[in-house]
């Protein structure tokens, strides 16, 4: 289990470190918290599994990787994993993950294309279709537009 | 495109995960990379002011804390800003795009426990006057590789 201090860590370092010398002590500091206490909370929260990675996080667009296309895949549950890992071999998926079927969107796979252009996100799509043999599966492409917001998640604990 | 120093694509593709945990990360990185930990603040700040970075921070994975879900909506496009900028004023969300189909408007929602999740999508339904699809994760598959970004000028 985790605190409420943890809770608080997890919000600032989603929300991002600062570019500074000692990153860590400046963050310590908003929270009531030493250099080396959060520096051994997030190594903590690494090992439970709580971060999934921690680093440079990229704008996409700004570098030149201006579609990006979801894709949603209506595939028979006992193969969703099977395709899900077959999709992973290829670099330009970037995410997977699966969902609930609903009545008005019966799709259950989804994954992510970062590509430069939307051409090239459709060739590397057709390439997915073939490699992962999805000829004959329902989808849904769906390039974005436009990014209304996009940040780290608060977290909060009761 | 814009230019990058050798430095910054380094930075850019390296670091994307395993950032060091210790007490000065930056003059470690700075150390790996040969040059002085001012050359990577400077070069991470210059990312930072030209949007190229959203920021140096944490991925945690969905529902490890509190609840979260994808949620989206169908609005007509003369409504989509207006819609847009109501839900952005929840904290409970994090991600919000615009998607060229019928079902256009896709974001994220993290809460701290069902009934605050499912309040705030009730209030979204309310103020907007359209329905909101729920996708909750079932199953996220791991990539273990960062993205390789493809930073030469074509």
């Amino acid at each position: 289990m985790i605190d409420h201090k943890d809770a608080l860590l997890l919000t600032q370092i989603a929300k991002g470190l600062p570019i500074c010398s000692h990153p860590y002590a400046v963050i310590g500091e908003r929270i009531g918290l030493s250099e080396s206490e959060v520096i051994k909370r997030i190594t903590h929260l690494q090992k439970m599994g709580m971060i999934k990675r921690l680093g440079i996080i990229v704008k996409h667009a700004t570098l030149g990787y201006r579609a990006n296309a979801m894709i949603v895949w209506r595939i028979p549950e006992a193969d969703i994993d099977f395709v899900a890992q077959e999709m992973l071999k290829l670099s330009f998926v970037t995410l997977c993950y699966q969902r609930p079927m609903r009545p008005e969107w019966p799709y259950n796979l989804y994954c992510m294309i970062h590509g430069k252009n939307k051409t090239k996100v459709n060739a590397q799509l057709a390439q997915l279709i073939e490699d992962c043999n999805l000829r004959e599966v329902e989808k849904q492409i769906l390039f974005s537009s436009r990014c209304f917001k996009q940040r780290g998640a608060v977290y909060t604990t009761t | 495109m814009l230019k990058l120093s050798d430095l910054q694509k380094k930075l850019l593709n390296d670091f994307q995960r395993n950032f060091p945990l210790t007490p000065k990360p930056y003059a470690d990185i700075a150390k790996q990379l040969g040059v002085s930990e001012n050359d990577v603040l400077d070069a991470l700040n210059e990312l930072d002011e030209k949007h190229c970075i959203s920021r140096i921070g944490a991925i945690i994975p969905p529902n490890q804390i509190g609840v979260s879900t994808l949620a989206a909506m169908s609005v007509p496009e003369n409504e989509i800003e207006r819609v847009a900028a109501q839900i952005n004023q929840y904290t409970e969300v994090n991600h919000n795009y615009e998607r060229e189909h019928e079902v256009n408007l896709w974001f994220v929602l993290i809460a701290q426990n069902a009934a605050h999740l499912d309040n705030v999508i009730t209030s979204i339904e309310t103020e907007s006057g359209y329905p909101v699809l729920r996708f909750p994760l079932i199953k996220e598959f791991f990539i273990d590789l960062s993205f390789h970004l493809d930073l030469t000028n074509d």
